[in-house]
């Protein structure tokens, strides 16, 4: 039975226009507003937009069958019409952009009310309200987009929110700069996404997805676009790189944490750096076409999530380890993405938007308490002051460092397990999708389920990238339970380090802050709870098993293509022993690591000092995360400087100076020379006729004397 | 054995007393003396209109030759008057001093 399509949902049009009513009333009028009208028309539109995102999210749940869950969608408006090309204004609400828009709506909706608490004592507090709403309808054009054109102009929209946020504080010079910065090399990454848009769309000759889908899912027009999924797949994941901070175009995102704290939870932890995640979750048909790309995918987002977790170890300032975590976390759910996993991927989006959102919210609380000082070194001691700012700090470090029952550890476990068991990464060379199905369903499944030779036989299907993936995986996790537990123990637990001035001021937080700390701190516990690991659900009740498993389920139709390459885990007599080997290995690691933290920053508070004196060498390298900063400075930015100073050169002296100075100067003279033949005087005029009679009767006579 | 003058002294001549007009023209700076070189010039060419008319043997050259010379009459009558004026105002004929109308 099919189900329903409704595609004249309108609802999906309000949920957009509410923070964009919202950005135009504070931004128009903000300035003359009083304070607490602007807080109530900011969260006010937050909470319409994420009623009306439930409301759709019933919508859409109510018109399933059973089998499909279907999708919902709303055209606005026809934007551009000319010739073949049709660009709607429309919006596509399936599973996946439901996840997504209840979390932008939802988590947004808790970071408005936190934000008038932490923001109340701000001057232009109405811009910044204005900026927020601005973001979160940008957001939201992205995450609603039916066609490829509205994902790009929310696309450039949260970069341009982005931007405006963190150089809020534009008076600081280094602020605006971060600002900057993160505009720049974002529009590198958006120069690719648009190219690689550009080549879908002129080989497709469409960028509606769910068309694009249809293209791609069907053996007879897949074979259009094979020989440019591995092109258009590579430029996307860049302009993915640049918006969710991958490598190679990271570097923005630490310096992102110049803006208000409530902005870096937003913007920088739960909503957009995930946009790219989001996007080839979104496309997801194009990436299974070509294992190579996933490969790509899967080492990059390794490499990114591990790098960045090293970066964290030794950083002072809280909110740059919350940076450098965040970047390390974005590199799992790319991970997930690479093993074709997108159900993981996200998931984990979802949890990490949570409790990272939560620690973010949490470090905006102790800065707050503590009069604006960043550095760790200076804090410790802190669970006295701030009891509720302390418990759900705690919270989302657990559920970060995958401790099970908090939420993170679910979603990392399925990525873990992915990394393992899908072996759709096999490079089988020009295989459709559908024969490559073939090849795993008669030839690879068999084999596994003939080989029953216990574990090792099992995980025999896993090849060299997936024990890359996962290797790096655990490490990985086992280095975010060290650093997120360095960062936990140095601030709210041992001495107070700071001055006496500033101690006797710490105070917990208002109570519109902690509101949205204690709802994400519940959230970072429950969020995990709709996906649990499958040797797990298998011994709940039938009931209880479609919520326990609900993700799978709720995503399956959208991941349709991609789900299909689980293989190993899902034959033979050990169907549950990678993730059972997965889930105990992550949970080890994250003991190793909190019990590490524990033991150099509570129990031997030298040891730090120790190592520190052995390891100089890596701890330069480490704090100077890598000199790609100053890599990048020197490979790209004095090139362009020099190059921009050459220009300048040129063109004030070759341009200004010599053509266009040298057609001035020579009408100006040329003017002094001809301003002589009009002297008025007829004589003179007289003259010249008889000079020029003269020259024309010797040309006509004797043709060729003048040349 | 009496000699006759052909076309080509005619020309020449004509193009010797049209030379002179011309050079007078570019040369003198005394208006009086401006009109005479442009009679000169008018006269030089009626000159050659007749000896072609002569020449062909048809009277078409004369006619143009009494067309030249009424114009030349009508424009001297003209330009004298106007130098006369000049001559009034600036005790002058010296082209040269007549330059009120150039700016």
């Amino acid at each position: 039975m099919e189900p329903l399509y409704s595609d004249s949902f309108y609802f999906l049009g309000l949920i957009v226009l509410m923070p964009m009513l919202g950005a135009i009333i504070n931004g128009l009028f903000g300035a003359k507003l009083p304070a607490k009208l602007v807080n109530w028309v900011a969260c006010g539109a937050m909470a319409l937009a994420f009623t009306f995102a439930l409301i759709s999210f019933q919508a859409l749940v109510n018109q399933g069958d059973g089998q499909e869950v279907g999708h919902l969608s709303y055209t606005a408006f026809q934007w551009i019409f000319s010739g073949s090309l049709s660009a709607e204004i429309a919006f596509l609400f399936d599973p996946l952009s439901a996840v997504l828009v209840l979390v932008i709506t939802g988590v947004g909706l808790l970071i408005h009310i936190y934000s008038t608490g932490y923001m109340a004592e701000d001057p232009s507090k109405w811009r910044y309200f204005a900026y927020l709403n601005l973001f979160v309808f940008a957001m939201l054009l992205l995450a609603l987009g039916k066609n490829m054109l509205v994902t790009f102009i929310g696309w450039e929209g949260v970069g341009m929110a982005s931007y405006l946020l963190i150089g809020f504080w534009y008076t600081d010079a280094e602020k605006a700069a971060a600002g900057q910065k993160a505009f720049i090399v974002n529009r590198v990454g958006d120069f690719f996404f648009l190219l690689g848009m550009f080549i879908l769309f002129f080989t497709a000759g469409t960028w509606d997805y769910l068309e694009l889908e249809q293209m791609a899912t069907t053996t007879a027009t897949a074979a259009v676009l094979l020989p440019i999924a591995l092109p258009v797949g590579v430029l996307i994941f860049l302009g993915c790189t640049g918006k969710s901070a991958q490598i190679p175009l990271y570097v923005w995102l630490p310096d992102a944490m110049a803006g208000p704290t409530p902005v870096s939870a937003l913007i920088h932890a739960a909503t957009m750096v995930t946009a790219g995640v989001f996007l080839l979750s979104r496309i997801n048909w194009i990436f299974t076409l070509d294992p190579n790309l996933m490969a790509i995918v899967a080492v990059v987002g390794s490499l990114t999530a591990f790098m960045a977790a090293t970066i964290a170890i030794v950083q002072t300032d809280i909110k740059k380890v919350l940076a450098y975590s965040t970047v390390s976390q974005l590199g799992f759910m790319f991970m997930a993405v690479g093993v074709g996993s997108f159900t993981a991927a996200v998931f984990h989006l979802m949890t990490h938007a949570f409790f990272k959102a939560l620690l973010f919210l949490g470090a905006g609380s102790v800065i707050h308490g503590m009069h604006h000082e960043q550095d760790m070194r200076k804090m410790g001691g802190l669970r006295k002051y701030m009891p509720w700012t302390h418990a759900t700090f705690l919270i989302g470090t657990l559920a970060i460092a995958g401790v099970p029952f908090f939420a993170g550890f679910y979603s990392k476990d399925l990525i873990l397990w992915s990394a393992l068991s899908n072996v759709h990464i096999l490079n089988v060379e020009g295989v459709l999708a559908t024969a490559q199905m073939d090849y795993f369903t008669t030839t690879l499944a068999p084999a596994v389920a003939a080989a029953d030779g216990g574990p090792l036989s099992v995980l025999g299907g896993a090849l060299a990238i997936n024990w890359f993936v996962f290797i790096m995986g655990v490490l990985t996790a086992g280095l975010t339970a060290f650093y997120m537990f360095r960062a936990y123990f140095m601030t709210f637990h041992g001495e107070c380090r700071a001055d006496e001035e500033t101690r006797s001021h710490i105070h917990e937080s208002p109570s519109s802050m902690l509101v949205a700390l204690i709802v994400l701190a519940f959230l970072s516990v429950v969020g995990g709870y709709i996906g649990w690991p499958h040797f797990i659900a298998a011994i709940f009740p039938a009931g209880v098993k479609s919520y326990a498993l609900g993700l799978e389920y709720w995503l399956a139709e959208v991941f349709a293509v991609s789900d299909t390459y689980r293989v190993v885990g899902r034959f033979g007599a050990h169907p549950y022993l990678a993730e059972g080997i997965a889930a105990a290995v992550s949970v080890l690691v994250a003991g190793g690591g909190i019990a590490l933290a524990y033991l150099m920053y509570v129990k031997r508070t030298d040891l730090p000092g120790v190592i520190y004196a052995r390891a100089t060498r890596l701890h330069y390298i480490l704090s100077n995360k890598y000199f790609v900063d100053e890599g990048y400075f020197a490979a790209f930015v004095r090139p362009s400087i020099l190059i921009g100073k050459a220009m300048t050169w040129f063109d004030k002296n070759i341009i200004a100076g010599l053509l266009v100075g040298g057609a001035a100067f020579m009408t100006q003279n040329l003017g002094q020379i001809l301003r002589n033949l009009q002297s008025g005087n007829v004589q003179r005029y007289a003259t010249y006729i008889s000079l020029a009679l003269a020259l024309v009767v010797l040309a006509i006579f004797y043709p060729g004397c003048l040349a | 054995m009496s000699w006759e003058p052909t076309l080509a002294h005619y020309l020449i001549l004509s193009a010797a007393i049209f030379s002179i007009g011309m050079v007078g023209v570019m040369v003198r700076r005394n208006a009086i003396i401006l009109f005479m070189s442009i009679e000169l010039m008018l006269n030089a060419v009626n000159l050659t209109f007749i000896a072609f008319s002569r020449y062909r043997i048809d009277m078409d050259g004369h006619i143009f030759a009494f067309f030249v010379m009424a114009v030349a009459a009508a424009e001297a009558a003209v330009a004298l008057a106007i130098v006369l004026h000049v001559f009034r105002h600036k005790r002058s004929v010296n082209v040269d001093e007549m330059q009120q109308l150039q700016y």
